[in-house]
């Protein structure tokens, strides 16, 4: 049980707001927790050797950060049932000031029998959407 | 050019993932989680768990086991410096839980090509040391041909 009350939801109702700064930092961190090693998010000359802007933050750390407006909606990560993404466009993430990254989430259908709904998550850096397609069915 | 003839392949199982709690907690802390059943032995038993959960992007860890092996398949021809990530999927059937022990099976879902460039489906099913399933991770990746 959670404390939300399926019935009590309606389609389009936002769950809720966050903002996440990905700096330097948080991709060396993300790379060590991942085994993403990957240089294009930590060396600028690598990823400008490769015909990038710059270093961009890895998808799956986007992605990881995006889904924490829906479990803090829920209050348990386990209840995460079935989460995707599309990539869409890159984080650029700057040097000295990162980057911010704002996700929303709203209810997107409501599945009173099967007891679940899914939230969708809109996740934008600098105006523009970087994830297509977020969705996450949350057990209730 | 990824080689079309890998479409239905399966890869061997990985060796097994041991889960270490202080690993989770690493992960939760990179993707900026602050759910505490990731963090709290308390928080997460209380919720029901035997120890913290991994938060719901981990697997990528077990999957990326996989996909290793794949890139290093010669008869894929996957040239890994071309690859961009298109698309990821988590179904989970339970939480991973600290203490786990995870192997992962491949298989290749298919290949596309688009123009010069080919987009490959992986699906890769985690398992426990029960053999139950535990999540499918399902990735798509862009590699990018010639221009």
């Amino acid at each position: 049980m959670t404390h939300i009350n399926i019935n009590s939801l309606e389609v389009g109702q936002q769950i809720g707001s966050s903002e996440f700064l990905l700096t330097r930092d948080s991709l060396v961190r993300y790379a060590g927790a991942s085994g993403d090693f990957n240089p294009i998010h930590y060396r600028d000359d690598f990823a400008k050797s490769v015909g990038l802007e710059g270093v961009l933050a890895h998808g799956m750390l986007t992605m990881g950060a995006a889904v924490q407006v829906a479990v803090d909606w829920v209050g348990d990560a386990g209840r995460i049932v079935d989460y995707g993404v599309r990539f869409t466009k890159p984080v650029w993430v700057d040097a000295a000031d990162g980057a911010v990254l704002v996700v929303t989430g709203k209810v997107g259908e409501i599945d009173v029998d099967g007891a679940r709904v899914r939230i969708d998550l809109t996740a934008t850096f600098n105006d523009a959407g970087v994830l297509g397609k977020a969705q996450a069915w949350v057990r209730l | 050019m990824v080689n079309p003839n890998v479409q239905g392949k399966t890869y061997p199982a990985t060796e097994p993932y041991l889960v270490g709690r202080e690993k989770i907690r690493e992960f939760a802390h990179a993707v900026k989680s602050t759910s505490t059943v990731n963090l709290d032995v308390f928080a997460a038993q209380a919720a029901g768990y035997a120890d913290v959960i991994a938060p719901p992007t981990f697997a990528v860890v077990i999957q990326e086991r996989s996909l290793a092996t794949v890139l290093a398949d010669p008869e894929a021809e996957i040239d890994f410096s071309r690859v961009v990530h298109g698309d990821q999927r988590f179904v989970h059937a339970r939480p991973i839980v600290a203490g786990d022990e995870l192997t992962s099976e491949l298989t290749v879902a298919s290949v596309k090509t688009l123009g010069a460039h080919s987009m490959v489906t992986f699906e890769t099913r985690i398992f426990d040391v029960e053999k139950q399933l535990v999540c499918t991770a399902i990735s798509t990746l862009v590699v990018r041909g010639d221009e």
